[in-house]
């Protein structure tokens, strides 16, 4: 895996948007700060590797997610798709090609699938709308194959049957069915299983992870949940307030993080089986800023209990710490 | 750590034999059976199950807040000794948030947009106790900085405020008219882990603070670990299982509670793998004889088929299965037949 090409790369890209801004701001004629949401993010993803992306909610996961698929557009910085430079690449004709490859998964299953719509014809649409099929045979046997990859066995008989007539968890595989159905190189994951009771999960986990075995497809999974990134990703980037602030395999992330705010993640995380001797960190104070109103210096600073003078006045840069372990902590400088 | 078989003091909350039906076009369907457990005043307690088990019906029968399609068809509710009259939604009223109040699931997002939240907290101030508009806002502020904002943020719109501050408000609200007793219907479930951490965090401190008694009701067995004394199992509308949290994470009984705990991804545990859990629960229209968790339970036998299993006491909690206690040779034979 370390030796494989970069399906994804992803260089210094942001995503603004623009800021509306308050009553006052717009009387006095003050321009309205940018929302900063995704604000210069590195990152590579290779073929056939599983990357976690973790952080609180507004950390700026979903728009990274909605960026690299393409439903938005980036505001600079590049974006890189299997070598070829996609950054600026639009319009629905431009991107079939693209969007045959990479396709995306969202949290919530059932907003994510048409009430009319029959389980075939949810998961044939992708493959209608970008062409790929057009003999019904040919299409049968691909919407088959979906269905069985995502765990919906027997697929025949699921064809028929209405989204309501579903079970949460076989809702969320028929959204994966969708997406698997078009082969793609690459599957963007939003929380997909956040939503679903944790006996759920594990069953959904465990079909991406085949996918990735059997398709070599890469996987970038977006969670808060740090033990659910450690099962199932190589590797992990942990995102503050538009930042990547470190990346490492899954075992450094979980087991040997630099970061403050990675091991504050961790220790927010929930323990079932009593404590360890892991060493504890004050709990984080307060809460994720406004990417409208992203503090200086290292953006993380104002809540960081082992912030120094140096925290308050420059940005740290990445640094490798280890073999593929990166992080932007002046305390590693 | 109290016991859960330790019957010196009286409980502050007593529920016994509690059941609730839904009536969905036409017929009746069996909602929750046979839910009996005793709370005492400044327990927590956690009700955990996957989702459609019948938590938020037990949360709202013991409120007496059940959706007019639903009746209570047995079984009753005390509190400190006295039945509540859970079928009676006016007589209910005194005993509702001043007694027993509810932390509503998804309430957060429900919060009325175009009303600053300190006019929010403070309406049922004055409806509930009777309070003046000025008392009301009053207690309003001291609500606020008990659950951690400052009572300026009471000037706030709900949509100014995070995921985690708006649970925050939903707690003030809870804890208005004072109760013994707060029922959290999966306050966390929307929350990301720093926020999630930190409500909890704050139940905690309000539970000791206010000797409040905590029943917490969650999907997600993980979160009760550090912050429940107790955790009651629930399945297809029964209770399952019942014990001390470090009991049933260290020694659970019931195999639906060991897949559930088999199923939470834990890098303490060293091996990345998850065992999930086989198939999906049963749904209402389609609940099987004896024991609900049998089709997907790996150790089911052709007992479990006839009869619903006994919630049975132990010493260290109770348990429905037909696999404890252990049985003998004869026994196990005949249970195989
Ligand atoms: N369309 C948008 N317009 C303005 N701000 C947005 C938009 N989408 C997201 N944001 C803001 O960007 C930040 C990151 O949001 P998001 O990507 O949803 O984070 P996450 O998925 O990590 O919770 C948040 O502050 C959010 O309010
Ligand atoms: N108002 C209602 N009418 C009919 N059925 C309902 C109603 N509310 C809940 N149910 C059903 O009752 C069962 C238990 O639901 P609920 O108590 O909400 O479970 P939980 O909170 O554990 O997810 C589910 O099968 C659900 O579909
Ligand atoms: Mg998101
Ligand atoms: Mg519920």
């Amino acid at each position: 895996m370390p030796d494989a090409p970069d399906i994804l790369r992803l260089e210094n890209l942001q995503v603004h948007f623009p800021g509306r801004g308050g009553v006052l701001d717009h009387i006095l004629g003050r321009p309205s700060a940018a929302v900063r949401a995704v604000d210069g993010v590195d990152l590579a993803v290779r073929r056939g590797e599983i990357v976690a992306i973790v952080g609180e909610s507004g950390s700026g996961k979903s728009t990274l997610g909605r960026v690299i698929t393409k439903l938005i557009q980036p505001t600079g910085g590049r974006l890189l798709f299997d070598g070829d430079d996609v950054t600026s690449m639009k319009g629905f004709s431009a991107l079939r090609p693209y969007r045959h490859r990479v396709q995306m998964i969202f949290q919530d299953a059932y907003q994510a699938l048409n009430p009319r719509h029959t389980v075939f014809d949810i998961v044939a649409e992708p493959l209608r709308s970008l062409r790929l099929v057009t003999d019904h045979t040919q299409l049968t046997q691909r919407v088959r194959q979906s269905h069985a990859a995502a765990g919906l066995n027997p697929p025949e008989e699921f064809f028929a049957r209405f989204p309501h007539e579903l079970s949460g968890g076989q809702r969320q595989r028929v959204v994966i069915a969708g997406a698997l159905a078009v082969a793609p190189d690459l599957i963007v994951a939003d929380e997909p299983v956040s939503m679903l009771d944790v006996s759920i999960r594990a069953q959904i986990l465990q079909v991406l992870m085949d996918l990735r075995q059997q398709r070599n497809m890469a996987l970038l999974f977006i969670t808060h949940d740090l033990p659910v990134a450690w099962l199932i990703a190589d590797r992990i980037a942990v995102m503050y307030l538009g930042r990547v602030v470190e990346t490492g395999t899954a075992d450094d992330i979980t087991f040997r993080p630099r970061h403050p705010y990675t091991v504050a993640l961790r220790n927010a995380t929930p323990h079932v089986r009593g404590h360890s001797d892991r060493e504890k960190l004050p709990a984080l104070k307060g809460e994720i800023p406004s990417a409208a109103r992203i503090p200086n210096g290292c953006r993380f600073h104002p809540r960081c209990p082992l912030a120094f003078a140096r925290c308050r006045e420059d940005a740290p840069p990445t640094i490798e710490v280890g073999p593929e372990h990166t992080t932007a902590c002046w305390l590693m400088k | 750590m109290k016991n859960p078989c330790q019957q010196a003091k009286a409980p502050i909350l007593a529920v016994e034999g509690l059941a609730v039906d839904y009536r969905l076009r036409g017929s009746s369907l069996p909602t929750i059976r046979d839910v009996s457990f005793e709370i005492q005043a400044g327990e927590a307690v956690a009700l955990v199950g996957e989702s459609g088990s019948g938590k938020t019906t037990t949360a709202m029968a013991i409120a007496g807040l059940l959706p007019p399609n639903a009746a209570v068809s047995g079984g009753e509710v005390r509190y400190r000794g006295d039945r509540l009259p859970i079928d009676d939604d006016a007589a209910m009223r005194p005993h509702r948030w001043s007694e027993i109040s509810v932390v509503f699931q998804g309430a957060m997002n429900a919060l009325n947009p175009v009303h600053r939240i300190i006019k929010q907290i403070a309406e049922p101030c004055q409806l509930q106790l009777g309070m003046s508009r000025d008392e009301a806002i009053a207690r309003a502020r001291e609500l606020l900085e008990l659950v951690g904002i400052s009572a300026e943020r009471g000037r706030a719109y709900p949509h100014e405020l995070s995921g985690g501050m708006r649970q925050r408000v939903m707690i003030a609200m809870a804890l208005a008219c004072s109760p013994s007793i707060v029922i959290g219907d999966e306050p966390t479930t929307a929350l990301d882990v720093i926020t999630q951490a930190q409500i909890l965090k704050l139940l905690t401190a309000l539970r000791s603070q206010l000797n409040l008694a905590l029943i917490l009701i969650t999907h997600d067995l993980s979160v009760v670990a550090e912050c429940c004394d107790r955790v009651m199992i629930m399945y297809a509308g029964r209770l399952v299982e019942d014990g001390s949290v470090a009991d049933i994470f260290a020694n659970p009984k019931h195999p639906y509670t060991k897949l559930l705990i088999e199923s939470i991804p834990n890098p303490e545990h060293g091996k990345r793998m998850v065992r999930p859990i086989p198939g999906d629960p049963p749904t209402l229209q389609h609940r099987p004889s004896g024991c609900a968790f049998r089709s997907r339970c790996p150790s089911a036998m052709p007992v479990c088929a006839t009869e619903v299993p006994n919630l049975k006491r132990w010493e260290q909690g109770r348990v429905a299965c037909y696999l404890h206690p252990p049985m003998k040779h004869e026994e196990k034979a005949l249970a195989n037949a």
